[in-house]
């Protein structure tokens, strides 16, 4: 099979996670977005790998995989914090920061 | 020869002012006796060594004590050092001698002053920076002491501040000096430059590889720096506003030592001015303006103080003219000098005690008939007042009519002019001299009937009838048998071959005591004879008026160089703000400017964030692929 197809695959992914990202509100939403987008480039990663053969593209998806796994576990417990106090997991009721 | 004594001189009173300032209130019951024996005993250190020094033989007098290497910048070497010579110790003596005295009548004339402490501090530094500036070995170890009397200089004057005008007489004095300074730093930033060494030794070694005008240059700039410190035409105009010290200090440094500073600079620098003529004759020139310049001023002053001022600045001109005539003059400028030490400051005394004795009053037309109330003052102040005029055998007649004698022999249009000046200044010395005399001490009682003058203590009295000795004999002991001259030879090197006499010494003598005679003569019309107004008059020449502005030299001042400055000053200010804050607000109203623009794309929106994001991401992703295709 052609890999250059996973490719394709992991670029609908990728676009699917990044306008997931910018067009919705939900705080959860979002972060499976981001996850969607992480692994979108994972899957990049070890395609690259396989085209190449060797396994740089495969250590590297390691790295991301520790990443995102850090990443859950701060986002969730912010994502968690935020509703608590508000009662709401909408990403634009937190623009606090602005002000 | 080599001794570890000199540094004592200087050491002894800057303990006592360090003891005095460092240890504050609780000094105060003693302090001023302290303060007096540090500087007797300094007097001490310098009679023993003079003693040293007169068992030698001539050629091998001079003292040197090496302290340690001050400054060591590559070919730049300055060690501290001092330099005893038969010069410094004529000054170390006179300093240390008249200092003391002065330290004994302060005991007594500022017994009521609070502050008696902190004065005896400053008299102490004072002696303690001038005797560095008489003993230092280089024109930079000079410099320190030079501006350390300065310093001196302005506290004392300054010392009652509590009044404005006096705390501004202080600060003129100080500015004024500053100028001359800044001349003193030039002479030896020149000599570096062209000789490769500012000590007294070295320069003299080297002065024959200077070219003329470098020479030249060094003198003027020397010549300016006595002017600053001796108050010699042209920055002479702080001398008179210097008189708001207590009388002490003007006694002891605005007429016997500090003002002499100048004086003692260029002779110190003889072998520099006697390579450059231009600079040794515009010496002479600024001496004879000087000494008429004080006299006319002195005519026209009823403040006893500043009378004696003017006279101060008047005789410093003679010593001036002196040095400016070479080789001859030196030694009778030294001993003019010298003489002008011992009877200016008993008459500067003389006037502290009348003050002491009439509640502070300084206005001679409230004085009269005193003579009679203060006997030993009117005795020791008429005693310096016949030395001042010339009247042999007093010590005047003999170093005053030599300077007269050397500026005639000088010969051709310059002696006369120069020796004509001379001979003037003696016949107005002699004018406003007895005016003061008879102002003061004769004639009838002018003051009022709170005052009540009596004599002063002992303790001030004292110190007066050592200093009218001094005034009566000094001048005889330096001239028998040319003694001074000849102890001070080995730094000066008088010429060997005689000058032409264009007038014969006892000519010069019989005119000037004709014009003395003269002097004197319209003061006792003018004054004893006819009714003195106790209230200045109002309807005279515009001569006197004129002088009684001291020549205008303040009005001069403020003209040429104080507007103008200050106009100055301002539009530097004005470009300043314009040109340099301007630039420097303008970046920063830049910046706020482009922060404000900046800001409103924080929208706190993370979603328009991450869009952001996304299309810079796009973006560069784009310019690679632009740049790479």
């Amino acid at each position: 099979m052609n890999a250059a197809n996973y490719l394709y695959v992991s670029a609908l992914l990728f676009t699917i996670g990044a306008i997931g990202v910018v067009v919705r509100r939900n705080a959860i939403v979002v972060f499976m977005c981001v996850e969607l987008m992480l692994n979108a480039a994972n899957l990049s990663f070890v395609t690259f790998a396989r085209i190449n053969g060797n396994l740089e593209g495969q250590v590297v998806a390691f790295f991301t995989m520790v990443v995102a796994a850090c990443e859950v576990v701060v986002g969730l417990a912010i994502i968690v914090t935020i509703y608590r106090s508000r009662r709401s997991a909408s990403v634009d009721d937190a623009s606090l920061l602005k002000r | 020869m080599i001794s570890n004594l000199p540094i004592y001189l200087i050491a002894l009173p800057l303990f006592g002012s360090a003891v005095l300032l460092l240890g504050g209130r609780k000094t105060d019951r003693w302090g001023h006796i302290f303060a007096t024996l540090m500087s007797a005993a300094s007097f001490g250190v310098g009679a023993y060594l003079l003693t040293i020094m007169l068992s030698k033989s001539n050629s091998e007098r001079a003292i040197t004590q090496k302290l340690f290497e001050w400054i060591s910048v590559g070919t730049f070497k300055v060690n501290a050092g001092l330099l005893l010579d038969q010069l410094s110790i004529c000054f170390v003596l006179l300093i240390t001698g008249v200092g003391t005295l002065i330290h004994i009548y302060s005991i007594a004339y500022m017994s009521h002053d609070h502050d008696r402490r902190r004065f005896f501090a400053y008299l102490n530094f004072f002696i303690a920076a001038m005797l560095l500036l008489v003993l230092g070995d280089s024109y930079l170890n000079l410099y320190v002491g030079w501006e350390g009397v300065g310093l001196a200089s302005y506290l004392l004057i300054g010392f009652w501040n509590q009044k404005p005008t006096y705390a501004t007489a202080a600060k003129k004095a100080f500015i004024a000096n500053r100028v001359g300074d800044m001349g003193l730093s030039l002479a030896i930033m020149i000599a570096f430059a062209t000789l490769g060494t500012v000590s007294f030794a070295g320069v003299k070694e080297h002065v024959g590889q200077a070219s003329t005008g470098a020479l030249t240059a060094i003198g003027i700039m020397l010549l300016v720096a006595a002017t600053g410190k001796s108050a010699q035409f042209p920055l002479q105009a702080w001398l008179g506003d210097a008189m708001a010290g207590p009388t002490p200090v003007s006694a002891l440094i605005h007429a016997a030592t500090m003002v002499t500073a100048g004086v003692y600079l260029i002779t110190r620098s003889n072998f520099i001015f006697d390579a450059a003529p231009t600079a040794q004759l515009a010496v002479a020139i600024i001496g004879a303006i000087t000494l008429l310049f004080g006299a006319v001023i002195g005519m026209a002053k009823d403040d006893i103080k500043k009378a004696l001022a003017a006279s101060t600045m008047s005789q410093i001109g003679y010593m001036i003219l002196g040095a400016g005539l070479g080789p001859a003059g030196y030694a009778f400028a030294i001993m003019h000098l010298l003489t002008h030490g011992f009877f200016k400051a008993g008459m500067f005394l003389g006037a502290g005690s009348v003050m002491h004795g009439m509640n502070d009053e300084v206005n001679m037309r409230r004085y009269g008939g005193l003579r009679k109330f203060m006997p030993i003052t009117f005795a020791t102040f008429g005693l310096g007042y016949l030395a001042i005029i010339g009247v042999p055998p007093f010590a005047g007649f003999y170093s005053k009519d030599k300077i007269i004698e050397v500026a005639f022999n000088t010969g051709g249009i310059k002696g006369i002019t120069l020796g004509s000046a001379a001979l003037l200044g003696a016949a107005i010395t002699a004018f406003y001299m007895t005016r003061v005399v008879i102002l003061t001490f004769a004639g009838a009682k002018r003051w009022d009937e709170k005052a009540h003058p009596h004599e002063s203590p002992f303790l001030m009295w004292g110190p007066m009838v050592l200093l009218a000795l001094g005034s009566v004999s000094s001048g005889f002991l330096f001239t028998h048998g040319d003694a001074l001259r000849n102890w001070l030879a080995p730094v000066v090197e008088p010429v060997a071959v005689h000058e032409a006499e264009v007038l014969s010494p006892a000519i010069v003598s019989i005119l000037a005591l004709v014009l003395v005679a003269i002097g004197v003569g319209l003061a006792i019309v003018k004054y004893l004879l006819s009714d003195v107004p106790e209230v200045a008059p109002k309807d005279v020449t515009v001569f006197t008026r004129i002088a009684r502005r001291d020549l205008l030299q303040d009005q001069f001042n403020e003209a040429v160089f104080m507007r103008p400055g200050q106009a100055l000053t301002r539009g530097l200010l004005t470009a300043d703000r314009s040109v340099i804050d301007g630039a420097v607000r303008a970046i920063a109203r830049m910046a706020v400017g482009s922060g404000n623009i900046l800001r409103t794309t924080q929208t706190g929106f993370v979603r328009s964030y991450a869009m952001w994001i996304v299309l810079g991401a796009i973006g560069l992703v784009a310019a690679i692929w632009m740049v790479t295709l």
